[in-house]
């Protein structure tokens, strides 16, 4: 598996590029995804969905579906894909270190 | 990247039909990689196991869905399929082209992906298979800007819809598939592109009841046209056919001699309501009786076609198996007029509805058929604002376990057991 390196942190990480162990998240790791996932510019806003999915992740032992990622953060699909251009399975869940949605996708 | 031995694969290009061994060999000469296509598949032959790892999330920005990704796991062995994904992209109605759209798109994928295809998904799509992540963007950059061609679904959104080829091409169509299937995918583009669905979700248009599409089991909203006024007869082209002068079923069981056109005994008798008959040489049909399955339609083509006052049979909640076992699809609205005038408002309204409840009550990947066994079918007329009809059920229950609304029963649910016992001493 591919091993990331940025700033002072380096990353192990699948083919897709998704955290393999998600006790490596930090900042460098979600600049690391930024760069890589077509975000200019890190906003509160951006921060708000990635602690909604940590949150959801901790409690549950899943990601939230879409419906409830909107709920709980009060943003309508369509603003979580102009934070996150692919969206919020692999743009948020990567950035927030959770695992790869798996499933037809 | 080399030739393999494809020792067990070599003898599937034997034999009268199209062999894709021999056309993927032949696609190899220009595109390497296609070589390891045939490796890893001549490894799962012989291992019996597949060679493509878990999942694979990649797409392009601004879709969470229409790119499925795919990894082999021997990389180093077969570096062509190390990265083997597949574009889904949207076809045009009932899947009509211009050699020049396709040879533009073949000319693509080449530039951009392997050159393999499957023309097409069992949805609908056009399938470009395999091609490495960086190419993704610059295919997807390509195919919108220079063939105005966009993606189609993929995830828990809205795949892509698909229909028969309705009235180019078929006298039975009741309304037109290609119409209806074209401005829905335009006007749901967003929910097409956008996984925001518990899971999975399909539309499927067919313009008779002979479902060309499979509709009833392919899709969660199936269109199926139909009419509701009389069978028109041809008498003319009835005589025709008991002379034997046409063949029956414009001629599908001319392979073999099945004897003497028999009127009686290959409509008449096989019709499933028993309502035809033949009175002083003409043919006589108790349309009050017709279900429109099409049978005499089907034999008769020349002679009978469906009614004038033409549209649709909705139904809902068709899926395969996984969870808990597979669903045709349930009659909900048994007709509704599929026009353009209004721009398939009744349609687009009853859809919405749906997802409108789905949406909010539909659990993680539980498709919309599971959710309305879930919540039972008199719940969901409810929700969708439909009164009950015989229609509804093939049978009534047989058991009692039926459930009222409070406001049904007199005296409602509070009762004091103080009360009961005045007159029932313990």
């Amino acid at each position: 598996m591919p091993t990331i390196e940025h700033n002072a942190s380096s990353f192990e990480v699948d083919e897709d590029g998704f955290l393999l162990k998600g006790d490596d998240f930090n900042q460098d790791w979600v600049q690391y995804v930024q760069s890589v996932e077509g975000i200019p510019e890190l906003t509160d806003e951006h921060k708000k969905v990635i602690d909604a999915l940590q949150e959801y992740y901790k409690k549950n032992g899943i990601a939230p579906m879409v419906r409830i990622l909107s709920k709980t953060t009060g943003f309508p699909l369509k603003r979580i894909y102009e934070l996150f251009p692919s969206g919020p399975g692999k743009g948020a869940c990567k950035m927030a270190g959770l695992p790869k949605p798996t499933g037809c996708v | 990247m080399a030739k393999h031995e494809t020792p067990l694969l070599d003898q599937l290009e034997s034999g009268p039909w199209p062999s894709f061994v021999s056309d993927i060999k032949r696609q190899a000469e220009t595109k390497p990689e296609c070589w390891d296509i045939l490796g890893v598949l001549e490894l799962s032959y012989e291992e019996r196991i597949t060679h493509w790892k878990h999942g694979g999330i990649v797409g392009v920005f601004g879709y969470g869905g229409g790119v499925v990704g795919r990894y082999v796991d021997l990389p180093k062995r077969f570096p062509g399929v190390e990265h083997f994904h597949t574009m889904r992209v949207n076809q045009p109605s009932s899947k009509y082209y211009t050699t020049k759209f396709l040879r533009q798109l073949s000319d693509l994928w080449e530039k951009h992906g392997s050159g393999m295809t499957n023309m097409h998904g069992s949805t609908g799509d056009i399938i470009l298979l395999g091609c490495r992540t960086e190419e993704l963007e610059p295919m997807f950059w390509d195919m919108t800007h220079e063939m105005n061609q966009d993606l189609g679904g993929s995830g828990s959104n809205l795949r892509t819809p698909a229909n028969c080829l309705g009235q180019s091409r078929c006298e039975w169509s009741c309304y037109d598939t290609e119409e209806v299937c074209y401005n829905l995918t335009m006007h749901y583009q967003d929910e097409l592109h956008r996984p925001a669905f518990p899971y999975k979700f399909k539309f499927k248009f067919s313009g008779c009841p002979n479902d060309c599409v499979s509709a009833i089991a392919r899709s969660d909203v199936a269109v199926i046209g139909t009419w509701r006024d009389d069978i028109q007869i041809d008498q003319a082209a009835v005589k025709e056919y008991i002379a034997g002068n046409y063949p029956g079923n414009g001629g599908a069981h001319s392979g073999r001699d099945w004897g003497k056109f028999d009127i009686q005994k290959e409509v008449i008798d096989l019709c499933p309501t028993e309502c035809m008959w033949m009175e002083d040489g003409e043919l006589k049909i108790d349309n009050s009786e017709c279900t429109r399955c099409m049978h005499c339609i089907n034999v008769m083509p020349r002679a009978l076609r469906p009614g004038k006052d033409k549209g649709a049979t909705i139904c809902v909640g068709a899926k395969a198996p996984i969870l808990d076992g597979a669903q045709f699809a349930t009659m909900i609205v048994p007709f509704m007029k599929i026009e353009k005038e209004n721009d398939y408002e009744e349609l687009i309204d009853f859809i919405e509805k749906i997802w409108d409840w789905w949406m909010v009550e539909g659990k993680n990947r539980e498709r919309c058929g599971e959710c309305m066994q879930r919540f039972g079918l008199p719940e969901f007329l409810r929700i969708m604002g439909l009164e009950p009809l015989p229609q509804h059920i093939k049978e009534p229950r047989s058991n009692p376990y039926v459930f009222w609304k409070e406001e049904e029963v007199p005296g409602g649910w509070e009762r004091d057991v103080v009360e009961f016992r005045k007159k029932h001493a313990a």
